[in-house]
């Protein structure tokens, strides 16, 4: 049993909660024990880098700080953005302008996106060796969105503009996995609020790339990328005058399904876009 | 454009690279018009100047023209241009610290207004408890911020309840907010950081409080 530290993050407590029962779920079949921040606070997201660059310093370094009190050396993070501004903080505490910030924080702690953690090369081999069917017949485009990769001097992402990650690990479970040019483009990600004019555009040239590749779904690491592929799709299509119909996997659902959890598709099956018809049609909705 | 922003754009201010530099720490005038920025930017098409105009605008000075514009709230801080600056300038950077001074000083285009608005209400749910809670902040955004008026309009107000009913079934939107248990730490933080600037014109003072963004006077009606 491996333990690490776990910070979930606001929507994994809410909207995504689909993505927070997924990674439970393959992280007990991975016997690694996920130990949650201790009283965590908000990263302060979009809202504090864009209206006061304290906040988006010290909102995200309270938990730094925190994880380094609590003797945590690893902390996995899904939320894509969370990741960012954790990494963000860790830079700009450490750094020369650490004077500017009422936190002291020693460095102990090694922020990891959650698919990082779970696509390293000795898991990928346990998943080949441990995955009771092949997730044959899925088509996929890896879609990995910005926060994780961009920009590599914050998140230290080997491989901005290609990740591979998801790829690799997709491809161990069996899935057909496309290559296609958007992996690190933009969905418009906070704009679903405020702007979703901008999100239906952003995601409908995503979905237009997706399609044209021959894709039967698009598989993501990031909620907010699914949220908005998943929640804004229906509408993408009407408004286009057009009929498709793409799942929005999160990569955590695909593990469990390729390791035969029988709660998989109950994960699944609490997106927006139904994905049962494509599993079934598969045989491998459980 | 002709919504009356652009009166003030003749007021060039020789130091503003400058004081960028000071705030940010980010150091526009070494850019030399590469335009890689605005080739990789995907939200070209809503903007009102690209991102290497932004800058350039910045470097000679005009002040008004750069926080009055779009550009700087359209910007979904993808960071993409950052990332293949070939000078090393974090553009995206730069769109925060403008939207911060635009924010303050309450310059906001009307199309704009919506997307401070749901800033201001998120580090208002951040400030009370700590953590977000989705379902209070997008009932508090839409009724505070007037979208729900463009949305009833526009049509977009039913899907969006569909939304949140199949999120609701899907057990996607819990109806209890979490919290963290050190609020006075959060407090500080808050206090640190200097409360949310205030949006309102001189007229209409903000209460000392910020416990709602219906304080908000910027928003629309």
């Amino acid at each position: 049993m491996e333990t690490v530290g776990y910070y979930p993050g606001c929507s994994l407590e809410g909207t995504a909660r689909d993505y927070a029962a997924s990674i439970q779920g393959v992280c007990e079949m991975l016997h690694v024990e996920l130990r949650e921040l201790d009283d965590w606070n908000c990263c302060g997201a979009t809202a504090a880098h864009s209206l006061n660059r304290r906040l988006a310093v010290e909102l995200p370094g309270r938990n730094l700080v925190l994880a380094e009190k609590q003797g945590l050396s690893e902390l996995v993070v899904p939320c894509a953005l969370c990741f960012n501004r954790l990494k963000t903080a860790e830079k700009a505490l450490l750094g020369p302008q650490a004077h500017r910030f009422s936190l002291s924080y020693e460095g102990s702690v090694h922020v990891v996106d959650l698919l990082d953690f779970l696509a390293r090369p000795k898991r990928i081999r346990w998943m080949k060796t441990h995955r009771v069917r092949s997730l044959e017949g899925l088509r996929a485009v890896c879609y990995y969105g910005c926060m994780v990769n961009r920009p590599p001097k914050v998140t230290n992402a080997p491989s901005w503009e290609n990740p591979t990650n998801m790829d690799d690990l997709l491809s161990a479970l069996g899935v057909q996995v496309l290559d296609w040019p958007f992996k690190t483009d933009c969905c418009g990600a906070s704009h679903s609020v405020g702007r979703p004019d901008l999100v239906t555009t952003l995601t409908g040239r995503l979905f237009s790339r997706a399609l044209a590749q021959g894709a039967n779904c698009i598989v993501v690491s990031c909620q907010m990328c699914q949220a908005n592929l998943d929640m804004f799709q229906e509408r993408v299509a009407r408004e286009r005058k057009e009929a498709f119909h793409l799942p929005v996997f999160y990569f955590t659902d695909l593990m469990a399904l390729a390791l035969g959890d029988p709660r998989a598709a109950g994960w699944a099956r609490r997106h927006l876009v139904d994905p049962m018809p494509l599993l079934e049609a598969l045989g491998l909705a459980v | 454009m002709e919504d009356g922003l652009n009166e003030a754009r003749l007021g060039v201010n020789y130091d503003m690279a400058q004081e960028v530099f000071e705030k940010s720490g980010i150091q526009p005038t070494v850019c030399y018009q590469c335009r890689k920025c605005t080739s990789g930017c995907p939200l070209t098409f809503a903007m009102d100047y690209t991102p290497d105009q932004i800058v350039r605008f910045l470097i000679l000075g005009l002040e008004e023209r750069v926080l009055a514009s779009r550009t700087i709230w359209v910007c979904s801080s993808c960071e993409t241009c950052t990332t293949r600056c070939p000078n090393d300038i974090d553009i995206a950077g730069l769109m925060d610290h403008l939207k911060e001074e635009a924010h303050a000083r309450g310059i906001v285009p009307p199309e704009c207004r919506t997307v401070r608005a749901f800033h201001q209400a998120f580090l208002d749910d951040v400030a009370r408890r700590g953590r977000v809670f989705e379902a209070g902040l997008l009932q508090r955004y839409m009724l505070t911020s007037g979208a729900w008026k463009d949305r009833l309009a526009d049509g977009t107000l039913w899907s969006d309840v569909r939304m949140g009913w199949a999120l609701l079934r899907r057990g996607r939107l819990p109806l209890k907010p979490q919290g963290v248990r050190a609020r006075e730490e959060i407090r500080r933080i808050f206090q640190n950081a200097g409360k949310p600037q205030p949006v309102s014109q001189p007229s209409e003072a903000p209460s000392p409080s910020n416990q709602s963004a219906s304080e908000n006077p910027e928003a629309p009606n």
